[in-house]
């Protein structure tokens, strides 16, 4: 068996506000093996954010049995945050200190000896795109840079662990994908990554397994592929020029894999199908051995969004009942 | 390394955060040094002439009064300064910096005293800079060397005390708004004591008051050292004052910042 990096039993936390005692997290377990990237997928509210403040010690849970690096996180707090690294939803860089010297900073921290904290700024200037930003106040960053800095800061100490509360929001393309670089550069060298976001295309990119946490309960968990297996409606959508040619099509696909739903008016045949490339290649070589021209052809995959908004949705409706 | 060590290394590197911030942002140490000159000139030159005479014994005057009121007004630069130290770290509590300071493993009093040590280093200089005008403008002390170590002494370590309860109201601040009003009834205790007219002067109540607040026997004690007045017991109890408001108020603070 492999080490876990986080191992959460029943957590729970619950902020007390003017009527009454508002749960947040209720009852989450988590198991986070290490040297993979675990994602945490919710909409607003959810409990993302607070299920990283209490595994990064920033706050205390009030109840559940947690190892984070393989320590207790409430008797060994220093021990786990000598292990980790966290990048939270908001920036957290030194916003009148320059960016280098807000790396030098955390190298101080970290204890780092002066040569090898000032050569590891360089490095991660380099890295993340700033060597230019590097010498004037944070303050005069855009929101992406202020996030690039972040991470770094987060780098500096080389963390096994890594906590980084929805990195790419508010990131172009361009520095999402960066991003994600960094972040699969790190899990090759063994690091291990917790990252929540609201993209559900991010997890699918990134994670080894998602969990999707609701109103404070994780309500589905597993690899993309399983969370899209919980919903139906993958399919390759033909369409033919003529009834003749779609009922040559609906006849070999049905006798091919069970079923095939046409619709005669619009001259389309609906395949059931996970949409991958070869399931895709399959098919046309299947109709083309036939000779059945395709006239046109449309992939749908039922994406992660489906997934999310299936099931936080059915939640909702079971909520309001 | 030992607990110690880390905790002196990671104090040192927050000093050094702190001090580079207020250099790159001299507006707020220039207001510091600005406002308390601005005071002296006003006591001095406005109501100087008629307090002086006021004082009783001596020639009076304005010369009589530059001697008198250096002492309060050096009092009264601490505690503006402390409304300063105190908006300055309910702000930073508020920067997602300390959040991240917070899930480090770092010596956490460590954040407290790169405040403490900043603000410091720079009343010491605002100090430094009133003393100086007033030497220009007649304050006329016959201190000897050791005299002025020793009111040097006294007067940091009163600076000292009164940073960390800036920093522990800051802290207990929601907003930095309300961490700059905290700090107000200091600013008005050096009036309230024998800062700017001999407690004598006072009604019975307010006498009582003025005698018995910390900032009056720590004024007379100064005024004693650098002056010649007499200082009888003060200097005893200046220090223990100074030494309870410093345990107590950092304590308070590390508390407050742990907790939070
Ligand atoms: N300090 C607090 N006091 C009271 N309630 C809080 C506090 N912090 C969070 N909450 C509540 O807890 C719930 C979960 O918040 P959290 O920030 O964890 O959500 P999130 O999943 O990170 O959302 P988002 O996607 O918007 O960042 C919210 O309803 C929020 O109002
Ligand atoms: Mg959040």
């Amino acid at each position: 068996m492999t080490n876990l990096a986080i191992a959460a039993n029943g957590l729970r936390k619950s902020y007390r506000d003017k009527d009454g005692d508002k749960v947040v997290l209720d009852g989450v377990d988590l198991a986070v093996p290490e040297g993979t990237i675990f994602s945490l997928l919710g909409p607003n509210g959810a409990g993302k954010t607070t299920t990283v403040q209490i595994l990064s010690t920033l706050i205390r849970a009030d109840g559940g049995q947690v190892q984070v690096a393989g320590y207790d996180l409430n008797r060994q707090a220093d021990d786990v945050r000598g292990a980790i690294g966290v990048t939270g939803q908001y920036s957290a860089v030194d916003k009148l200190l320059t960016g280098e010297e807000n790396l030098l900073l955390m190298a101080d921290l970290k204890h780092l000896p002066k040569r090898e904290g000032k050569r590891r700024a360089k490095e991660l200037l380099e890295k993340f795109d700033l060597v230019e930003a590097g010498g004037k106040p944070a303050a005069t960053y855009s929101g992406g840079m202020r996030r690039r800095l972040d991470l770094a800061m987060t780098l500096v100490g080389d963390p096994r662990l890594i906590f980084l509360d929805e990195p790419t929001t508010g990131l172009d393309p361009r520095s999402r994908r960066s991003m994600w670089g960094i972040v699969r550069d790190l899990v090759k060298n063994g690091v291990t990554i917790f990252l929540t976001t609201q993209y559900l295309e991010e997890a699918d990119e990134l994670a080894d397994r998602i969990a999707l946490l609701d109103h404070g309960r994780l309500i589905a968990e597993g690899t993309a592929e399983e969370l899209k297996r919980l919903i139906p409606g993958g399919h390759i959508e033909l369409t033919f020029a003529d009834t003749h040619l779609l009922e040559a099509a609906r006849h070999l696909v049905g006798a091919g894999t069970g079923a095939g739903a046409a619709a005669p008016e619009a001259l389309t045949l609906q395949v059931p199908s996970d949409g991958s490339v070869g399931a895709v290649r399959e098919l046309l070589a299947l109709l083309d051995e036939r000779s059945i021209d395709v006239a046109e052809m449309r992939v749908h995959t039922p994406d992660l969004d489906d997934v999310f908004l299936t099931l936080t949705g059915r939640q909702q409706k079971e909520s309001l009942r | 390394m030992s607990t110690l060590t880390l905790a002196a290394r990671d104090s040192s590197t927050m000093v050094r955060r702190q001090l580079r911030r207020l250099l790159r942002y001299p507006s707020m140490t220039v207001q510091l040094v600005v406002t308390p000159v601005i005071l002296l000139l006003l006591f001095v030159y406005v109501f100087g002439g008629t307090l002086g005479d006021g004082l009783g014994g001596g020639p009076g005057g304005r010369d009589a009064y530059v001697n008198y009121v250096v002492p309060g007004i050096l009092l009264m630069a601490a505690a503006t300064a402390a409304t300063g130290t105190a908006v300055m770290v309910a702000t930073d509590m508020t920067e997602g910096i300390i959040a991240r300071f917070r899930t480090m493993r770092i010596s956490r009093a460590s954040v407290l005293t790169g405040h403490v040590v900043g603000s410091v280093i720079q009343q010491l200089l605002g100090m430094a800079v009133l003393i100086g005008i007033a030497l220009a403008i007649g304050f006329r002390p016959n201190a000897t060397p050791v005299e002025w170590l020793a009111a040097a002494g006294l007067l940091t370590f009163f600076v000292v005390a009164i940073t960390w309860l800036a920093v522990a109201l800051g802290l207990k601040s929601p907003t930095p708004e309300a961490a700059s009003n905290a700090p107000i009834p200091l600013v008005f205790l050096p009036f309230l004591g024998s800062g700017f007219v001999p407690t004598d002067s006072m009604p019975t109540v307010l006498r009582w008051f003025a005698e018995y607040q910390p900032l009056t026997p720590i004024m007379e004690t100064v005024r004693g050292l650098l002056l010649g007045t007499p200082i009888g017991n003060s200097a005893a109890i200046a220090t223990a004052w100074c030494a309870a408001i410093a345990a107590a108020s950092y304590l308070w603070a590390k508390s407050t910042f742990n907790k939070a």
